[in-house]
């Protein structure tokens, strides 16, 4: 709405061009601007295409994208589970509880095997991380840490150390003492350092690199001894929940999964996001990779959990029943990727059959959210860490 | 405001079980002198989640719907406590008012104005519980100064209920408490506090910013990028998926029971103390011929590996790619060193154990060395690898040695 008639009251030097020209008494955000005529329309213009340039790249973005879906779909000639019929289907299982560990004041966020297959760490709200050797129950470390919600921790390679953080946006590593008097705490090295919670991290083959996940939306790969930054890797547009190395012996890759309901797949080498994928209706609160590195499955707040094959670059499977309407917070597979064992808010554990996509089993015993699920390294039983401040063995 | 999903998916159900056809039948009983309305039993509840969830176990159906009781959906309707009993425990639902999908934050004020109003009922039908009673107390002390204010409030309230239909207001009253249950629950402990908590990283998210032209030429590039990827047909995907399975099927404890038995299961630990021996055991060995991965990843496979190939003095591809693990092991700061190592190793002119890389790998290499990183020798690496996959890993396990441990073990066994 623009009136000439009263517009065009001054005379002098324009703003812009600062020719003298009638002028225009506009308001700009609020502040008043004195631009002659000519200048108004480029400014007009600018602006305009400006959007136009915006909206043709999106508008580009979104074809692209659709593009994508179309040619995924198109080698979709057969399903799974239909190419699954043809396997024998699993027996009865009878997995029960073998051991309970009792000793956290409060939930437990997560916890991590040792790769001697019975040592376990796990940390939890009230910022306690304990070694435990959850074959005899015995708690061989303890460590305060200066925060609360440790939501990470993981067990070195060497089982040496152990790595934790969550609300301190740290991620540190304590050494193992074999002298139980010594104070672990003294021996603490901060090693990364993101801008909002830590979520995740892992150590790599090594003891000498972590990979972390932050609720800042990105993942780092950190050299311990110096902490410092080797690579960063963007692209998440929310909060990193989770991420997972390919269990490969030359490959550098890992897959990480957020609030933006995405899962991305990384190259640790060069920062790039090399696979996406974006199928869930809402946060993924956790990405496991299948056994092979050929695949990983998720688990999410909208109660369902998916398998994504790299090869087929699409998702594959879908476990979800109408009965399941709670988020899952944590998945696992067993050794030979035909169970996936995944724990819900719902305070329950459901086991599933990969290839089948039937749920094989419904594990009670929880008292509160089942907040993490990892196999063992050998597979010889899976470990379940709750908000109800235990952690149970089940084999 | 932010939602979770599971609450919009349990009122789904909810609603599912109010329909006049095929929800849960609600209706008035007749118990002494008065009539209780709009009820159903707990029984009803776990056989409606039974049929139209298609639950095949009681345990489940029992345990969702003490889930949807805790978060106040329906409830007792003589209880203070939240939960679902599979018997003739009467129940009624709530009213959408007070569904958890309206956020209510409650404040201690509101719950002042509730009990006080209590009071000003019957007494005789609507004694406050102990606990109820000890919370008013407490109320009535932190809000001494405005309590004036709160009473005239439950005044107005409780005005406004004598007006009401008598079988209307035992519902609302019943539908009122249940919400105060939820909020302010008889115990600190159990369900009811439970499903309230929240883990920080839960928060609702940031309007999501628009995203700029740079990021969006970004955007463009990676899904062209993902067009040109190449694809494998699904059919081809579920079958390797199904043989990778079937192959390591003997090796999930989970499928086949672990030999001789499951530490966690027998409390016995031989079979960890098998694996932790030198001398691998028969089925571990097998594994190796599966894929040069798996004897990559076994340190006895490794050693049996260099063993041969020093048996016929071709083991520095092995060594070559060994030492390129080790170095991204290695902390940033010895990485320069062990780069420099390592090329006089393998691949500097006149090197001891010189390997024979294709000449774009070690141009590459050769740049890669005068600016050394952990990633300097990945061409070189990935080039021999795929000779030690195709050439000596497939001598190896066609190998004497290979055979025999394979034969090995499974002699020793005969002559148990």
């Amino acid at each position: 709405m623009c009136d000439q008639t009263f517009l065009a009251i001054t005379f002098g030097p324009c703003d812009n061009c600062s020719q003298n020209k009638p002028l225009m008494n506009i308001y700009l955000k609020n502040e008043p601007i004195n631009y002659c005529s000519l200048c108004v329309e480029l400014m007009a213009c600018q602006g305009l295409a400006k959007g136009e340039t915006t909206n043709t790249l999106k508008a580009e973005s979104e074809s692209l994208k659709a593009k994508l879906e179309e040619e995924r779909a198109k080698l979709h000639d057969v399903e799974l589970h239909q190419v699954a019929e043809k396997i024998d289907a699993l027996g009865q299982f009878v997995m029960k509880t073998r051991r309970t560990l009792k000793g956290h004041g409060n939930k437990v966020l997560c916890m991590d095997w040792c790769r001697d297959k019975r040592r376990i760490v796990s940390s939890s709200q009230d910022g306690k991380v304990i070694v435990w050797d959850a074959y005899t129950t015995n708690k061989e470390h303890a460590v305060t840490m200066p925060c609360t919600w440790v939501m990470a921790c993981a067990y070195a390679p060497s089982g040496c150390a152990v790595a934790c953080g969550g609300l301190d946006n740290k991620c540190s590593v304590y050494p193992l003492s074999l002298d139980k008097n010594e104070n672990l705490a003294a021996k603490k090295k901060s090693v990364a350092m993101h801008t909002n919670y830590l979520s995740s991290c892992s150590f790599t083959n090594s003891d000498m690199q972590i990979l972390t996940s932050s609720g800042d939306g990105t993942c780092a790969l950190w050299d311990v001894e110096s902490g410092q930054l080797l690579q960063s890797f963007h692209g998440h547009s929310a909060d990193v929940l989770s991420l997972d190395l390919a269990p490969s012996e030359t490959g550098n890759t890992f897959v990480s999964g957020g609030c933006d309901k995405k899962a991305n797949v990384w190259d640790m080498r060069s920062g790039q996001n090399v696979q996406s994928f974006e199928t869930h209706e809402s946060d993924i609160n956790n990405v496991k990779y299948y056994p092979s590195g050929d695949a990983f499955a998720t688990g999410s707040d909208d109660a369902t959990c998916r398998l994504y094959d790299l090869r087929a670059d699409r998702e594959v499977a879908i476990y979800s029943k109408d009965s399941i309407i709670f988020g899952a917070s944590s998945v696992d597979f067993s050794l030979s990727g035909r169970l996936l064992f995944a724990g819900y808010n719902d305070y329950t554990i459901n086991v599933w059959d990969v290839l089948k996509g039937t749920r094989v089993a419904i594990l009670f015993g929880h008292e509160n959210r089942v907040s993490t699920v990892r196999v063992s390294p050998d597979g010889t039983a899976f470990c379940s860490g709750s908000w109800d401040n235990t952690l149970r063995i089940w084999a | 405001m932010c939602v979770f999903l599971s609450i919009v998916q349990m009122e789904d159900v909810i609603a599912r079980m109010q329909d006049e056809k095929n929800g849960i039948p609600i209706r008035t009983v007749k118990s002494f002198l008065s009539k209780i309305p709009s009820v159903f039993s707990g029984s009803d509840i776990v056989q409606w989640l039974l049929k139209n969830l298609f639950i095949e176990d009681q345990v489940e159906a029992l345990h969702l719907g003490t889930l949807m009781a805790a978060h106040g959906y329906f409830f007792p309707i003589s209880d203070h406590v939240l939960t679902l009993k599979d018997d003739g425990t009467f129940y009624r639902f709530q009213t959408p008012y007070f569904w958890p999908s309206n956020c209510w934050e409650p404040e201690n004020t509101d719950y002042a104005v509730y009990l006080c109003k209590r009071t000003m009922q019957n007494k005789a039908r609507l004694e406050l519980a102990d606990y109820e009673a000890e919370s008013l107390a407490r109320l009535q002390r932190a809000f001494a100064r405005k309590w004036e204010f709160i009473f005239m409030q439950a005044e107005a309230q409780a005005k406004v209920d004598k007006k009401r239909d008598k079988i209307e207001r035992k519902i609302l009253d019943s539908q009122e408490r249940a919400f105060w249950d939820v909020h302010r629950p008889v115990s600190v402990y159990g369900l009811q506090n439970d499903i309230r908590s929240n883990s920080p990283t839960h928060t609702p998210a940031p309007e999501a910013k628009q995203p700029t032209e740079e990021e969006l030429r970004e955007q463009i590039k990676f899904w062209q990028a993902q067009l040109d990827r190449h694809r494998l047909k699904m059919s081809k995907v579920a079958e390797s998926l199904l043989s990778y399975t079937e192959q390591y099927s003997d090796y999930d404890p989970f499928l086949c029971t672990p030999d001789p038995s499951n530490p966690w299961i027998s409390d016995d630990t031989t079979f960890w103390e098998m694996e932790a021996s030198k001398e691998p055991g028969q089925t571990r060995v097998r594994r190796w011929g599966f894929v040069i991965n798996e004897v990559l990843k076994d340190p006895v496979g490794r050693e049996q590996f260099l063993k041969f190939l020093e048996s016929e003095f071709s083991s520095e591809n092995l060594r070559f790619w060994l030492a390129v693990q080790e170095l991204k092991k290695r902390p940033i700061r010895e990485v320069p060193t062990r780069v420099q190592e390592i090329w006089e190793e393998f691949l500097a002119a006149g090197a001891p154990s010189a390997i024979n890389v294709d000449s774009k790998s070690y141009d590459k290499t050769t740049q890669n060395v005068k600016d050394p990183g952990r990633y300097a020798f990945e061409d070189a690496q990935e080039h021999i690898y795929k000779l030690m996959k195709s050439d000596s890993y497939s001598r190896f396990i066609r190998s004497s040695a290979y055979q025999e441990l394979l034969q090995a073990k499974k002699k020793v066994k005969h002559f148990k």
